[in-house]
């Protein structure tokens, strides 16, 4: 078995594995804590707390202006890096032809050379996040080798992706084996740092929803 | 009680002869203890992008990163990936998370209690809309299980066991309230059987703002109400919210509603008091372990219910206000339209802050911030800011609806040798009540 079978093959399922069943134990266990039920009456008119947490989910998306003075550049280049990676993930013909082959399901993507293009964009975005993570005396204090882990695991996938793309650095095999491999770290690591987020969000941002709703409070 | 200064020079108090290693376990225990589920979801979801430091008055003042509220929370994050987190047991087993440290809780004691007012705007701030003022509580219960808090609000924690209140001890309730009437020239009422409404107050009411006591009397009277006093409830300002003494919280919290309740009382009111209408409007149940049988509304709900309802006609100013937004009433408890429809219907044109309603900026004082004097210089600091907004709305009155926020804005403006009046909301009104 060559680098780029064992890529594909044991590899990517052993990732998947763990992807899936430590995704689904870190939800478990915090969804397995007893919530606080509330027996507040609410504020009257306040919404249902289904609403009150979806309408939190969407509110979060764009901060208040009064942050964004001090927080432009964190906002602005999250979006950057965040969107330049759903392209390229979910728009690069490839990775839609290499989807379909594991789930049968397929959609049109966009020119190769566009995703590539997006794919700079977004490696330069990282690296200006890891950037101002270094210097940013806010960020220095605060981040964790979980911060540090987590933006090396979703930089490699994208410069191995783009070096695969433009044939530049090894034979192409080796080069893809490698874009494949380090997609499978990302998959491993993904449960257990704050990768997690991807699916944190709702959760996190619709409970506060749930209890400002409850008291009549804007988020 | 002693005043302690950790090797890296921060200075902490602590209570009690007990072993450290004693106090780091009954830290976490405390913590660990009652943590529940949307708590361990915002445990989990830091993103680590600073974002709160934009939002906290004493990062913003000060420049100073340690300020930054996630940062706050440190030895907690610690505690709970190694004691609470889905992945705790391999934390412990591979030895990923060592165990905090009663050095750690020493230094972060003065971030827990003298850099936080509790005042919740990082929640606004935070893009995973983290509520890290609601876990900063929760570290609170492990700190004061651990005896590490600061010495004045451990004082008023004592004080109130013994007197029911830190103000002044429940045997002089009664009497305080029957001299400021008669002072005041208004009825008042005192331990009635029987009454629709029950008023509570905070410690800013039997100390500086006594005439609040009769305010609030003066409208019900007006308005012809059954109401009364009650020496068996009636502190509201609850210190075991503050301080994390779950257990003088709850006795705190059963005092006021068992009280109503025996007085027959539809509604009790709380005071001008922000953490009070936290303690009891939204954290009551919580104790009582049922829905509360009384309603139980702000004394600004109060007032909006009587002036919205044409009960009683104000005499109007005809003049310019700004207002303060206390940050357990707006931002924490919904209450923003309410003073907003009394400042109207007193004829004050309201100049709105930049920063208002759920945004505006605490008043520097809460969570027993104005009380803890260690906490003074930090929170001189923060009070630029509220400064700066008054100063450019340049208005004719400054109003809140907060004893606690006025007490803490009137020191900040003494300190800046500052002419500025902090007005009451409950006094504009009972002041100018139309015959």
């Amino acid at each position: 078995m060559d680098l780029l079978a064992f890529a594909r093959g044991p590899a990517l399922s052993f990732s998947l594995a763990i992807f899936v069943l430590g995704v689904i134990w870190r939800l478990v266990g915090v969804l397995a804590l007893s919530p606080w039920n509330d027996l507040s009456p609410p504020r009257e008119g306040a919404p249902p707390n289904w609403l009150s947490a979806i309408q939190a989910v969407f509110r979060k998306m764009i901060p208040h202006r009064t942050f964004l003075t001090a927080g432009m550049f964190t906002t602005a280049n999250g979006y950057v890096f965040h969107i330049g990676l759903a392209i390229v993930v979910l728009l690069f013909v490839p990775h839609i032809l290499f989807i379909r082959s594991l789930f049968g399901v397929s959609w049109p993507g966009l020119p190769n050379g566009v995703v590539f293009g997006v794919g700079a964009l977004t490696a330069a975005s990282l690296l200006a996040a890891l950037a101002y993570r270094l210097t940013s005396p806010v960020l220095k204090l605060i981040s964790r080798p979980n911060d540090y882990i987590s933006w090396l695991l979703t930089f490699v996938p994208v410069v191995t992706g783009l070096a695969a793309a433009a044939h530049v650095g090894a034979r192409y095999e080796t080069l893809l084996a490698l874009h494949v491999l380090s997609i499978c770290a990302f998959l491993i690591w993904f449960p257990f740092g704050k990768l997690m987020h991807a699916f944190l969000f709702v959760l996190s941002r619709g409970a506060t929803g749930v209890r400002f709703g409850h008291r009549g409070a804007q988020l | 009680m002693t005043a302690k200064t950790t090797a890296s020079g921060v200075a902490y108090d602590v209570q009690g002869d007990r072993a450290d290693s004693e106090r780091r376990d009954a830290a976490m225990q405390a913590f660990v203890r009652d943590f529940a589920r949307t708590a361990a979801i915002h445990m989990e979801s830091c993103l680590r992008c600073g974002m709160c430091a934009t939002a906290c008055q004493f990062y913003v003042t000060t420049g100073d990163p340690k300020y930054t509220p996630i940062n706050k929370l440190r030895p907690f994050e610690q505690a709970y990936h190694r004691h609470i987190g889905p992945f705790a047991p391999i934390y412990r087993l591979f030895g990923l998370k060592s165990n905090v440290s009663i050095e750690m809780l020493q230094e972060w004691e003065a971030l827990i209690y003298d850099a936080c007012s509790l005042c919740g705007r990082c929640t606004l701030a935070c893009p995973m809309g983290i509520d890290i003022s609601e876990l900063i509580k929760e570290a609170r219960h492990g700190m004061y299980k651990a005896g590490l808090v600061p010495d004045r609000l451990e004082l008023m924690d004592r004080t109130t066991k013994a007197w029911g209140s830190p103000a002044s001890p429940s045997d002089d309730f009664a009497d305080i309230v029957r001299d400021t009437g008669e002072e005041n020239g208004v009825p008042v009422n005192v331990d009635l059987p029987k009454a629709d409404y029950v008023i509570t107050v905070a410690p800013a009411e039997l100390t500086e703002h006594t005439k609040a006591l009769t305010d609030i009397a003066k409208i019900l009277n007006k308005i012809g109400a059954s109401w009364t006093y009650s020496t068996a409830g009636f502190e509201a300002s609850n210190i075991g919210y503050i301080n994390g003494d779950l257990d003088l919280q709850e006795k705190m919290t059963r005092k006021i509603i068992d009280n109503a309740v025996a007085v027959g009382a539809h509604t009790l009111i709380l005071p001008e008091c922000g953490h009070a209408y936290g303690a009891a409007r939204w954290e009551a149940s919580r104790w009582y372990g049922k829905k509360v049988p009384v309603r139980v509304i702000h004394m600004t709900e109060f007032l909006a219910e009587v002036v919205n309802g044409g009960k009683v006609k104000l005499k109007k100013f005809g003049e310019t206000t700004s207002f303060h937004d206390p940050c357990q009433l707006v931002r924490r408890g919904g209450v923003k339209q309410a003073p907003r429809d009394v400042l109207k219907a007193l004829g004050l044109e309201l100049k709105e802050f930049e920063d208002h309603g759920e945004l505006g900026w605490c008043c520097g004082g809460g969570g027993g911030v104005v009380s803890n004097v260690r906490a003074d210089p930090l929170r001189f600091k923060a009070f630029e800011i509220k400064r700066k907004q008054v100063e450019d709305a340049n208005t004719q009155h400054f109003v809140t609806a907060c004893g606690q926020c006025r007490i803490t804005l009137t020191l900040g403006a003494k300190h800046a040798k500052w002419d500025q009046k902090v007005e009451s909301l409950l006094e504009l009104v009972a002041d100018n009540l139309e015959d």
